[in-house]
């Protein structure tokens, strides 16, 4: 009894250095500093910003001014109002994939990697079959299969990114369970379902994390993607990819209408990116040197 | 060929042969998954909404029509006897006729393929011939500018939507500075030549029309560079940290110590070693070589398999699609395969287990 409060101490100093550690990585604060901008933009949207769909033809392709801070389109529409409105759409599109896919392919690769050689070959070679693909051309066989719309777009681009997932917690299940603590939990009796979730679920969450920081990222970037070729989410919604693809045209005359959406795209993903980066560098040992 | 060696000394003939299992074994791997790519595709054309037949026929076809066509393409029978419809149709090349431009599928593919491997080949030739001397510079000069200048183009290069640097160097390159040309092939008034290889670069060389040539080359520029960008600074960044990793080791710190020349140690030592992993990431950047020639092809009107993609799936062409898919992920095995079998060769410590 006398023993707990130290350890707690331990614990408790430990946790204060490991933050102090995360602090101290200039990418990652950088990173999580742009993620938490676009954020609160996301969530502030109507307050700081017009309706993104008004259409006032009288102020077509307005330069930047104190009235449209980032200029309008070709339609009058204010390009800030569509910028702030559509990280709203990529933000969620980014984390309902990484949720869907995280789960799938979390659960996959558990079930690979605890319940012996058939079942794991059996879901591995499910998991070849879908890494064979370009992820942007099954994306966009599935997003069209399936018609366009926010909801489908997150299915086509989780379709292509649970195996990740899979494998990654597939190899860390296969080094896990030769660890005594699952030799003891076994020898007392845990079924392998138990040991899957109770011990080797919690030991595989870091690498987790750290997929999922750069595969918010990338699914932005594919949603995007879909959007621009336009089998993704449709105009007039205010969805980054596809505001590029509106405003292309118009790269002369008003380029803020489609660097703008460009660069909240480039500086989202960037900063999902430099979160994996640092996050990698401060939790994975191996690779802190 | 191998038994006269047998014959000589049984330790390479079991070499040899764990050599060719390992072959087999891939081979059979391979097999598989292009087995399971056309399951994959068929069953996610099971899921298209909407009739097959109506898409097919158009909406004023004649009910009797429909029955017939539905009989005549087994969509009567089970989901099983349909797979099997389809799959005896690929093994005779058969993919089925594009909505859009009323071809047989395969054709379309045939003619589109090459615009897309010329794009393809001349990006990676650009991601190698910049990206790697820009990562041993960085290596080099680790921490100072040329290496900050490079980790932040990689970070940029990760991140940037690279429709939107095709449309920036468009503007700029072309509308603005003129100097190289628009989107497309070759310039209107300029003849293709004759379709040997169906690349327009290398055809126009095999015809020796020069002029043709040049023209290609210049259109082959800018979405060669836009498609090789982002693979450009991630192969920079994979040169440089295996070449740091290579440099941190004891035989070469050895080497510096009996006096070898910087460039030597680099060239002939270092380079030689690090070149596994970068070998590993350039393979990596050809599977995602199709997913960027969508985007890329797209944009600059590149004949090729990406635009074509993109036609289909915006004009719901499904036949079309389910090829192109079926295709990408065929390539995709093979290239993977190619990478394995040259990794392999490579580095004599993989063991073909």
């Amino acid at each position: 009894m006398v023993e707990t409060p130290k350890l707690e101490q331990k614990v408790r100093s430990e946790q204060a250095r490991a933050v102090a550690r995360l602090l101290r990585n200039p990418g990652l604060v950088t990173g999580a500093i742009l993620i938490l901008m676009t954020l609160l933009v996301a969530l502030l949207a109507p307050f700081i910003s017009r309706d993104p769909l008004f259409q006032d033809l009288s102020v077509r392709v307005q330069a930047p001014s104190s009235v449209h801070i980032l200029g309008t389109d070709q339609l009058g529409r204010d390009v800030w109002a569509r910028v702030a409105h559509g990280a709203r759409i990529s933000l969620w599109v980014g984390f309902a994939v990484t949720a869907l896919s995280l789960g799938v392919g979390t659960f996959i690769g558990l079930m690979a990697g605890s319940f012996g050689k058939g079942i794991d070959n059996a879901l591995m070679r499910l998991t070849d079959i879908f890494l064979a693909f370009p992820s942007l051309i099954l994306a966009m066989a599935i997003a069209a299969a399936l018609g366009s719309s926010v909801g489908n777009t997150i299915l086509a681009v989780a379709v292509v990114s649970w195996p990740s997932y899979a494998r990654l917690v597939r190899a860390q299940v296969l080094v896990l369970r030769e660890r005594e603590f699952v030799e003891a939990a076994t020898a007392l009796g845990s079924s392998r379902l138990r040991i899957a979730l109770q011990h080797l679920l919690p030991n595989v969450l870091t690498p987790i994390l750290i997929q999922a920081s750069f595969d918010i990222g990338q699914a932005i970037l594919i949603a995007a993607g879909l959007s621009f070729i336009g089998v993704g989410v449709q105009p007039p919604t205010p969805e980054w990819g596809a505001m590029v693809s509106e405003t292309r045209n118009f790269i002369s005359s008003a380029p803020w209408a489609s660097s703008a959406p460009a660069l909240a795209i480039l500086f989202t993903v960037l900063g999902f990116n430099l979160l994996g980066d640092g996050l990698r560098d401060v939790l994975d040992p191996r690779a802190r040197k | 060929m191998l038994y006269p060696l047998e014959a000589r000394n049984p330790e390479v003939t079991r070499e040899v042969n764990i050599v060719w299992t390992y072959l087999l074994k891939r081979l059979g791997f391979v097999i598989f998954v292009v087995w399971g790519v056309t399951l994959a595709t068929f069953f996610i054309a099971q899921v298209v909404p909407g009739d097959p037949a109506l898409s097919a026929l158009g909406d004023n076809a004649r009910e009797e029509q429909i029955l017939e066509w539905r009989e005549l393409k087994g969509l009567n029978e089970p989901v099983i006897v349909q797979y099997g419809i389809y799959f005896r149709g690929l093994l005779s090349g058969d993919l089925g006729t594009s909505l859009r431009t009323g071809r047989p599928i395969v054709q379309d593919l045939k003619d589109f393929f090459p615009g897309t491997l010329e794009l393809a080949l001349t990006s990676v030739i650009f991601a190698i011939v910049f990206g790697v001397p820009a990562g041993i510079l960085a290596a080099l000069y680790k921490d100072r500018w040329p290496d900050l200048l490079v980790r932040l183009l990689a970070l940029l290069g990760g991140a940037t939507p690279i429709y939107w640097l095709a449309i920036l160097l468009l503007e700029l390159l072309n509308n603005r500075l003129g100097w190289l040309p628009g989107p497309g092939r070759l310039d209107a008034y300029l003849i293709p030549p004759r379709a040997v290889t169906g690349m327009v670069g290398l055809d126009s060389l095999l015809a020796r029309d020069f002029e043709v040539f040049v023209d290609s080359f210049r259109h082959l520029i800018l979405p060669a560079i836009v498609l090789g960008a982002f693979n450009a600074a991630l192969l920079a960044r994979m040169t440089r940290s295996a070449l740091l990793e290579v440099l941190g080791q004891d035989y070469v710190r050895t080497a510096k110590a009996k006096g070898v020349r910087s460039s030597t140690l680099i060239f002939r030592h270092a380079l030689r070693n690090a070149a596994l992993p970068i070998l590993t990431v350039l393979g990596g950047l050809l599977g995602g070589l199709l997913s960027g020639a969508v985007l890329t092809e797209t944009i600059f009107s590149w004949p090729g398999i990406g635009r074509y993609a993109t036609q289909a799936a915006t004009s719901l062409d499904f036949p079309a699609i389910m090829g192109v898919t079926l295709l990408a992920g065929l390539a995709t095995s093979l290239i993977n395969l190619g990478v394995d079998l040259l990794y392999a060769a490579a580095d004599p410590r993989i063991s073909y287990g």
